[in-house]
């Protein structure tokens, strides 16, 4: 009688009532653990029984997770609706006519996209960590049941109204009334707004159980080629689990990576500016990727030039295809510098330079490429890139402690320098145990900012896959239909480190306990392990489920591993990645030449691993071989390495290069923690073990932290305190005035001419050219008196020129 | 315009990673630019009331029942010698013994005393107050000076002097700047400004480089630069370029006198104590008459596990001084209205004294209630908020956390607490973690604002 009172009551304010049985009857609102099936209307064949509600909170609260935590208070106090099931005394408010007729219009299928197009669950919206007006939506539309919930039960269901369905809240709101500040988002008299109606007349069902699944999308062609200027279509075609297909250009989702480049209304592409884009259709949670070139027109025939290995092959055909001409090659004063700053982290001495340039042999360019792999400052330098990568840090966040770092930087170098396969390098750092003193790459399971399986998985694939999948952790990735639940999968592969003390003084043992299990952070359920985008593991007791990750990760097969590092290399050497950012590889962020990515990754596969050998065929090759000169034809390439991209010098080298020149040293220190660390004289900056010991130099100049692993931490723009630094610190004057280099120059016989050309030789690995020549001695031979002075203002000129600053 | 997630990226490879893409299509996620400027709109803050703030930061951790807590008569073990509480300007409020000057000022200031965060390790705490929000496994959040250069400069700060200033070395313990990169970092002075050759490395020619000489230089680099003029085609040789500029003009211009004490008169410098301290508030104190939105005043040795006592004598007065005598002044000077003086270290100490050895007589880091001091700006002085038990031990009412603190810093500078950092992988950030998750908050300090 009282339920029957509220129903009554509730009818007649247009609320939530329950409709007849023959509906299908939506899931629980976030409340209850599980749910019957996954959330997105796609399913997915390999976890039959997940939670429903993956995730509205990451780990647990110390994350204070401020990121669109989606860790949310639980949705606002929902009116207590009346159990569902049908009451019939509630049926009676409402026409007959709509009971007996069957749904057509379903949240899932119909009005989740609706909401996605219109940005109603944008980040600035409803998509906010708390929402907006009091609605939350997931992010991206990633959790539709959860927003399925929010929109027909919360808020005592009043946000749709099913006896006037065109005066529900939803509808109102969307098409401008009612005050709703994200403003008009549906014309009211549109197809949406009609689609949002007839859903909520037919009593807003959630799904059609017995619809067929969405499965993927296409969109054709795959490649559309443009001239500037012009618009062609595409049409975006959704095919579903038992068969059939439909048309949704017009209700996709259109994402163009170079947003100046062309835009893409409803299948229309309008192409604005020459060169490639993607751009990412994406519909229901499932995407495809659509690539839009628009070649340049050239002048005269694309120049002939002959690749000389099979990478110039590849990067030629790709320019062509665009329209874009090569420059030409560098000199050799280039390129010796060049490949000396890449390869060792140091300059070419100016004997060095003199003995390459004099060098009448045809491979000799070759040849100083195998000298300079060969060499022991290959290993520091590069140990330098690992150890930012690791985050071999001593101090906070990372906290690995000043021994630990030791030990495993030396482990890591001591690789470098016997070239130890990097498959073999992987899978030793992922399975290690032991002491962070004794078991070096015990340490790689140490080198994060917290300790749990989460944070360690996430960074795991970010160095080793180059995948973002800690994105998933606090919402579904914006694009990849990667949710929290392949971020708990992975993680669940550590499931089993754990940490334990000895007596020494910060030992700490990295130890695999056979009985820990990785539970979900909000309903703690025990997740198994499960590879991204792949299948549930199996792992016994006794077992470590990282080998099986690392057997995983180290197939010859695996798409992630090997591309991962061919891509950063060659990022590394060219300063861009085939996929940009090195460390953002997905389905939706292609290569810019998948061609080259392939062929670079079969040669690392095919070679045992053996990263020398991409090394040594990238920088063998035409491509990283061009000058940095452009010509306006392509002086606004940037991905397709039509010429070599002038950079400004890393912080560590940079550093090193400065004392090259000025023959002088650098003290380096860690003020915490107590005893100070001191590094020995005459260390290099590329010597460094520890990212906690450094000197302001290198952080002023763009030396990462070694927070995270992200490359992008690396910066080397410009700013202004570097510019007051160069042009007048103390410590640039203390080097150039206390150059050991200077002072042996003027105290030989030497003549300015010769000082001068041991200057830019040292410094540019060139001479002098005639001009500069002769403004430089007008400058020294002012005052006779002053020599000493004014060839100290000639060494510090140089060395504020952006020449020497950048490498070119 | 909307913001999507996406790389923006410059054409010589290098990053901009902190600009969203910015989209002016409405037809790609249907926000028209009328919109999303409304949006904006909302999220505007009333105008702002401060323009700079000069954080007194004691390094180590000051004890909050010797300065600003007292608790005389909690017993032998927790007062120590220290049995008296001055009374103050305020009616009701008192402070420890050793601060008899900033008693005399107390109407200039409100003490937050029921601060509270969980952590007590040095990085983790000075983290945790520097920045305002607790530790997350994936960003390293900029510290509120660099938050605070980086809103400025978005509003186009056109100062010749750099943002964020600390007086006189940086902090050393984590990144200040966090993810917004290296050229947030603080400018640090360097040097001793109570010494009589005092001078900032940087922006006084270096020494044996006369001004004449640096303008030879300039020229002679202007001859020989030449490398550039041919493919500047990304901006990035221009920045350098503008930067250079900037510098040149910043070192042989005028602004750089803002650092000379020597144009202050002696018995102001006097007044505020010729220590290190007394002089660093004191240049803190013209930085921001000249236009600097942040500075730091970094003092360190508070870390007082053992001789604790002895220390506190010798440090609390010098103490007194400088902030008595910088309080005072900014309000003499009329700058107290638009400055914010915040003091406080990463926590406080353990209001028990640690007896036994090896500390014999030390306190130790007490994280779980502390005190912080605010002044000017908007902060209406002479108040107390919040409160902690008979001994300090434990907040009884109204617990502040660090971004209740940093919000209502942020507020009063004009800028939204719940407004947005650049996330460096285009996700969200937020100024506070108010703004994005569940995290305990007391609230703004609505009392004294």
């Amino acid at each position: 009688m009282v339920l029957g009172l509220i129903a009554l009551a509730m009818g007649a304010w247009g609320l939530a009532a329950p409709v007849a049985a023959e509906e299908a009857k939506p899931p629980k609102p976030a409340a209850t653990p599980v749910a019957p099936a996954k959330p997105s209307d796609s399913a997915k064949p390999s976890d039959p029984a997940k939670p429903s509600d993956p995730a509205k909170s990451p780990a647990a609260p110390a994350t204070g997770g401020q990121a669109t935590s989606a860790t949310l208070v639980p949705a606002p106090a929902k009116a207590p609706t009346a159990p569902t099931g049908g009451q019939a005394t509630s049926a009676t408010l409402i026409p007959p006519a709509r009971i007996a007729l069957a749904a057509t219009v379903h949240y899932a299928a119909d009005i989740a996209p609706i909401l996605d197009r219109y940005g109603c669950n944008a980040v600035q919206c409803h998509g906010a960590a708390t929402g907006k007006g009091g609605l939350r939506l997931s992010l991206f539309g990633a959790y539709s049941d959860e927003d399925y919930a929010a929109i027909t039960r919360e808020a005592a269901g009043r946000r749709i109204n099913r006896v006037e369905p065109a005066r529900s809240l939803l509808v109102v709101k969307a098409t401008g009334g009612e005050g709703h500040t994200g403003g008009k988002r549906i014309e009211p008299g549109s197809p949406e707004a009609a689609r949002l109606t007839a859903w909520i007349a037919e009593g807003a069902s959630w799904r059609d159980d017995k619809a067929p699944r969405l499965v993927s999308i296409k969109v054709a062609p795959e490649t559309l080629t443009l001239r500037k200027g012009e618009s062609g279509n595409v049409t975006v075609k959704a095919a579903w689990s038992d068969g059939h297909e439909k048309d949704v250009t017009a209700d996709a989702r259109y994402q163009v990576s170079e947003p100046g480049l062309a835009e893409v209304v409803a299948g229309k592409v309008q192409a604005r500016e020459c060169g490639e884009t993607a751009v990412v259709v994406s519909y229901l949670r499932r995407a495809a990727v659509l690539r839009v070139a628009v070649p340049q027109t050239l002048p005269g025939p694309f120049p002939a030039a002959a690749g000389a290995t099979k990478i110039d092959e590849l990067v030629l055909a790709h320019l062509k295809e665009l329209g874009i001409p090569p420059s030409g090659p560098c000199t050799d004063e280039e390129f010796v510098r060049r490949v000396h700053l890449d390869v060792i982290g140091l300059l070419p001495t100016p004997e060095e330079t003199r003995a390459f340039l004099a060098d009448k042999d045809g491979g000799k360019r070759a040849k100083l490429v195998d000298r300079l792999l060969a060499r022991d400052e290959f290993a520091d330098c590069w140990a330098l890139k690992w150890g930012d990568l690791l985050r071999i840090k001593s101090e906070y966040p990372i906290n690995l402690w000043p021994n630990a770092v030791q030990a495993y930087y030396h482990w890591v170098r001591e690789g470098l320098v016997r070239n130890k396969p990097y498959n073999q390098f992987a899978t030793e750092l992922l399975t290690a145990t032991g002491s962070n003193f004794t078991e070096p790459p015990a340490n790689y399971a140490r080198a994060i900012p917290k300790r749990d399986p989460q944070t360690l998985a996430e960074a795991t694939a970010l160095v080793f896959m180059g995948a973002r999948i800690g994105c998933a952790r606090c919402h579904a990735h914006p694009t990849e239909d990667w949710t929290l639940d392949d971020d708990l999968g992975l993680a669940a592969f550590f499931a089993k480190v754990q940490y334990k003390n000895t007596q020494q003084w910060k030992e700490e043992v990295v130890w695999l306990n056979p009985d820990a299990t990785f539970r979900h952070p909000r309903t703690r359920q025990t997740i198994a392990p499960k590879l991204l985008g792949g299948p549930v593991v199996e792992v016994g007791r006794d077992e470590d489920p990282r080998r099986k990750f690392a057997a995983w990760l180290t197939a010859p097969d695996n798409p992630w591993f090997a591309r991962a590092i061919v891509n950063r290399i060659w990022f590394w050497l060219l300063g861009r990645g085939i996929v940009h950012e090195p460390d953002d590889m997905r389905p939706t962020n292609p290569p810019t030449n998948p061609e080259l990515l392939a062929y670079l990754e079969r040669e690392l596969v095919g070679h045992g691993y053996d990263l020398k050998h991409i090394y040594r065929l990238i920088l063998n090759s035409q491509t990283y071989q061009r000058s940095s000169k452009t010509d306006p034809l392509n002086v606004r390439d940037v991905a397709h390495f039509s010429h070599y991209p002038v950079r400004r010098i890393e912080a560590e080298a940079l550093l090193d290069a400065i004392g090259q020149v000025t023959e002088t040293t650098e003290e380096f220190s860690s003020r915490i923690p107590e005893p100070y660390t001191r590094m020995p004289k005459g260390f290099r900056a590329e010597q460094l073990p520890d990212g906690s010991i450094g000197t302001p130099f290198l952080e002023l100049f763009g030396r990462p932290p070694r927070d995270t692993p992200y490359e992008e931490d690396r910066c080397d723009l410009a700013t202004m305190r570097q510019a007051l630094h160069m042009v007048n610190s103390s410590h640039l004057e203390g080097k150039v005035a206390g150059s050991a280099r200077l002072q042996r120059l003027l105290k030989s016989e030497k003549s300015d001419a010769e000082i001068i050309e041991e200057i830019y030789l040292a410094a540019l690995a060139r001479a002098p050219t005639d001009a500069e020549r002769t403004k430089v001695l007008e400058y020294v031979g002012k005052d006779k008196k002053a020599r000493a002075q004014a060839v100290q203002d000639v060494l510090w000129a140089v060395l504020n020129t952006k020449e020497f600053l950048c490498n070119h | 315009m909307i913001d999507i997630p996406g790389r923006a990226v410059t054409p010589a490879g290098a990053l901009r990673r902190r600009d969203f893409l910015r989209v002016g299509a409405s037809s790609l996620l249907g926000l028209t630019l009328a919109d999303w400027l409304r949006l904006e709109a909302r999220g505007e803050v009333r105008e702002a009331k401060a323009k700079s703030v000069i954080q007194l930061w004691m390094n180590g951790g000051p004890p909050h029942t010797d300065t600003f807590d007292p608790k005389p008569a909690a017993g032998d073990d927790y007062a120590g010698p220290f049995k008296k509480a001055l009374p103050t300007n305020v009616p009701g409020i008192q402070v420890g013994e050793l601060l008899p000057l900033l008693a005399q000022q107390a109407d200039k200031y409100s003490i937050l005393r029921g601060m509270t965060h969980p952590s007590n390790g040095h990085e983790t705490a000075t983290y945790i107050m520097q920045t305002g929000t607790l530790p997350s496994g994936d960003l390293v959040y900029p510290a509120v000076g660099a938050v605070v250069a980086y809103k400025r400069e978005e509003a186009g700060y056109k100062g010749v002097l750099p943002p964020y200033i600390t007086v006189t070395s940086p902090l050393g313990r984590f990144s200040e700047a966090g993810f917004l990169g290296s050229q947030y970092q603080p400018f640090a002075t360097g040097g001793d400004p109570n010494a009589k050759d005092f001078r900032v490395g940087g922006l006084v020619p270096a020494q044996g480089v006369t001004a004449e000489r640096l303008q030879e230089r300039r020229s002679l680099l202007q001859a020989i630069d030449s490398f550039a003029r041919g493919m500047d085609k990304d901006g990035q040789f221009q920045a350098m370029d503008a930067f250079q500029q900037k510098a040149y003009s910043l070192i042989l211009g005028d602004a750089k006198k803002a650092f000379d004490l020597a144009e202050e008169k002696d018995d102001l410098r006097d007044r505020y104590g010729r220590t290190p301290f007394g002089q660093s508030c004191l240049l803190a104190r013209r930085l921001v008459a000249a236009g600097v939105p942040f500075v730091t005043v970094h003092s360190g040795g508070w870390d007082t596990h053992k001789q604790h006592f002895e220390r506190m004598r010798e440090m609390l007065p010098v103490l007194d001084k400088g902030m008595a005598a910088l309080l005072a002044d900014l309000a003499a000077t009329g700058l107290l209205e638009s400055t914010i003086v915040v003091w406080g270290g990463e926590f406080g100490r353990t209001p028990k004294i640690q007896l036994d050895p090896p500390w014999n007589g030390g306190r130790d880091h007490f994280s779980t209630a502390f005190s912080c001091v605010v002044a000017g700006g908007g902060f209406k002085g002479g108040q107390v908020v919040g409160a902690t038990d008979t001994r300090g031990e434990k907040v009884k009412e109204r617990p502040v956390y660090p971004w209740d603190l940093s919000g209502s810093l942020y507020q009063l500078l004009g800028i939204d607490p719940h407004g947005r950092l650049p996330h460096p992988h285009g996700c969200v950030a937020y100024v506070t973690p108010v703004a994005g998750g569940d995290v305990a908050s007391g609230g703004l300090l609505t009392e004294i604002m």
